[in-house]
């Protein structure tokens, strides 16, 4: 292809936008409606997601030993479960430490429970807190925690707790919220691109005939395709832009009239700006790929003249 | 031409074997009632349809035996014109004649040139930003002949052009056609126009029912309708 004809391209591609004016506009508010609600929906799922992936993180493993274990036992323990998989951090919690904890965490209501305990009169035992890198392997990690108590004499580890039972429920339950928010978006995403290619097939049925008068005068099927191509492109791109802006300043406000409430419910949300240039991209980047896509398929049909 | 056949999905025999030699710097009027498969010669010659049976050769092309992807090079020495002009309804005059030169990717300063010389041949310089819906029926017309040769093709095929035109300016598209054919390109022109044919005496070939039924140099219509 010569650079002037590619310029004829880009020329007739933007041209055809603006002849077809309402063809156009009926393509860009359909792209526009389309990817507004996906992008509503990507970042309900997306936050979703970012919650559920919170509160998996907040499981942990509790290892508690038993009373007068020795210093150098609990050393070897602390590198024996550091060197099982997936664990990521382990921490020694002496009982000293434990109860300081205790104390802070039940404040006044808790310091008539707690009176009298300190020093030598500690009814807690030392412990592990072990963080895993992956949530769902909790189970299996404790139960290799608790085999470290096999040969040993005698036996360090009294008792070995990640939360059994509620855990394994809360997963099943993020599972569920991710696949349904996930099966939402394919969804709507699916929906979208055929809404969007049909209103675009609609308005190049219209240019059927311009069609078969260029390929009467000689025009080879690229030569035809190649400024549909761009106009899809453009008409994708005009219509993904509006949707972006709104999404996005929409987020920003959001995030900034409740970021503090939130913060009291110990909830985090995504900040804007880890996923403003994702979802921006990606919505931009479905809009320009439908377009082209919808426009290419939709001349294919009758460039067999 | 050599013993062409066509027949349409339907069943119907458009051609029955039709051989037919048109030389170069030929004008030939294709004459027959409707439905005897004139139209269907036509768009044979220009690979719009294909033969059933048989083979045709334009410009020492087999169009039989082209790919698919070859079309477009033998169109673009092939002008067609049509009854219905077939024009770009969005693209001035102008654009519309241009176009068939981007087809073919000549450079811009020579398509501008040689666009306004064609218009200029078919008196069209004044209307060169017209769109096709201000133009007359005979306006329209001529743009479409100046898009059909502003490519210098070899061969000019054209499908009853004047058949929606009023007698005079029928005559004005036919001296074009003439000029055109002086300038040493080869016409293959079907028509229903008794007094053109009668007149603007050229080899006539009938067809009816599929078959020639008449090779005349000179020849006359023939038929009275």
């Amino acid at each position: 292809m010569r650079i002037s004809t590619g310029i004829r391209h880009l020329r007739e591609g933007s041209k055809s936008v603006i002849r077809n004016g309402w063809m156009s506009f009926a393509s860009i508010s359909s792209i526009m409606i389309s990817l507004f609600i996906l992008g509503v929906f990507l970042l309900l799922s997306l936050n979703v997601n970012y919650l559920a992936q919170q509160i998996e993180n907040q499981v942990e493993i509790r290892v508690y030993l038993e009373l007068g274990t020795t210093e150098e036992m609990i050393a070897q323990l602390n590198g024996e479960i550091a060197a099982i998989p997936n664990v990521k951090k382990v921490q020694f919690v002496s009982k000293e430490e434990g109860l300081v904890y205790l104390r802070e965490k039940l404040g006044e209501s808790g310091h008539d429970l707690l009176e009298g305990f300190d020093g030598d009169n500690n009814p807690l035992n030392d412990s592990f807190t072990i963080e895993v890198t992956e949530p769902r392997e909790v189970a299996a990690v404790a139960q290799k925690i608790g085999q470290l108590n096999d040969g040993k004499d005698p036996k360090p580890i009294y008792r070995v707790s990640y939360g059994q039972g509620t855990v394994e429920s809360m997963f099943k339950a993020t599972a569920i919220v991710r696949n349904v928010a996930l099966v939402l978006v394919a969804g709507l995403a699916l929906t979208a691109m055929f809404l969007i290619a049909n209103t675009i097939k609609l308005t190049i049925i219209a240019r059927r005939r311009e069609i078969s008068i260029m390929k009467l005068v000689g025009a080879t099927n690229s030569f035809i395709r190649w400024p549909f191509f761009i106009e899809g492109a453009l008409l994708g791109i005009f219509g993904s832009i509006v949707p972006v802006a709104v999404l996005l300043y929409g987020y920003w406000q959001l995030m900034r009239s409740i970021q503090i409430d939130l913060n009291l419910m110990l909830i985090q949300l995504l900040p804007f700006e880890a996923i403003g240039l994702k979802v921006g991209g990606l919505l931009i980047g479905i809009g320009v790929i439908i377009g082209i896509w919808g426009s290419v398929i939709s001349v294919r049909k009758f460039l067999r003249v | 031409m050599q013993d062409v056949w066509k027949t349409y999905a339907d069943g119907t025999h458009a051609l029955r074997g039709i051989s037919v030699k048109v030389d170069r710097n030929e004008f030939v009027y294709v004459v027959g009632p409707s439905g005897a498969g004139k139209s269907t010669f036509m768009k044979l010659m220009y690979r719009e349809e294909r033969p059933t049976k048989g083979s045709i050769f334009v410009n020492g092309f087999n169009l039989e035996k082209l790919r698919q992807r070859k079309i477009p090079y033998v169109r673009r020495n092939i002008g067609v014109i049509f009854q219905d002009y077939r024009l770009l309804p969005k693209l001035t005059v102008f654009e519309n004649v241009a176009f068939a030169m981007e087809v073919i990717e000549a450079p811009k300063k020579i398509i501008r040139k040689r666009v306004m010389e064609v218009l200029e041949l078919v008196r069209l310089q004044d209307k060169i930003h017209s769109l096709p819906t201000q133009l007359s029926g005979g306006e329209q017309q001529r743009v479409a002949i100046a898009r059909a040769i502003v490519n210098n093709p070899s061969v000019i095929v054209a499908d009853e052009p004047t058949g929606n035109l009023d007698p005079d300016t029928s005559w004005e598209i036919m001296k074009l056609m003439e000029e055109i054919n002086f300038r040493g390109t080869t016409i293959v022109m079907a028509t229903h126009n008794k007094e053109i044919v009668n007149t603007m005496r050229k080899r006539v070939l009938a067809i009816e029912q599929g078959q020639i039924t008449r090779d005349e140099w000179r020849g006359d219509y023939g038929y009275e309708d």
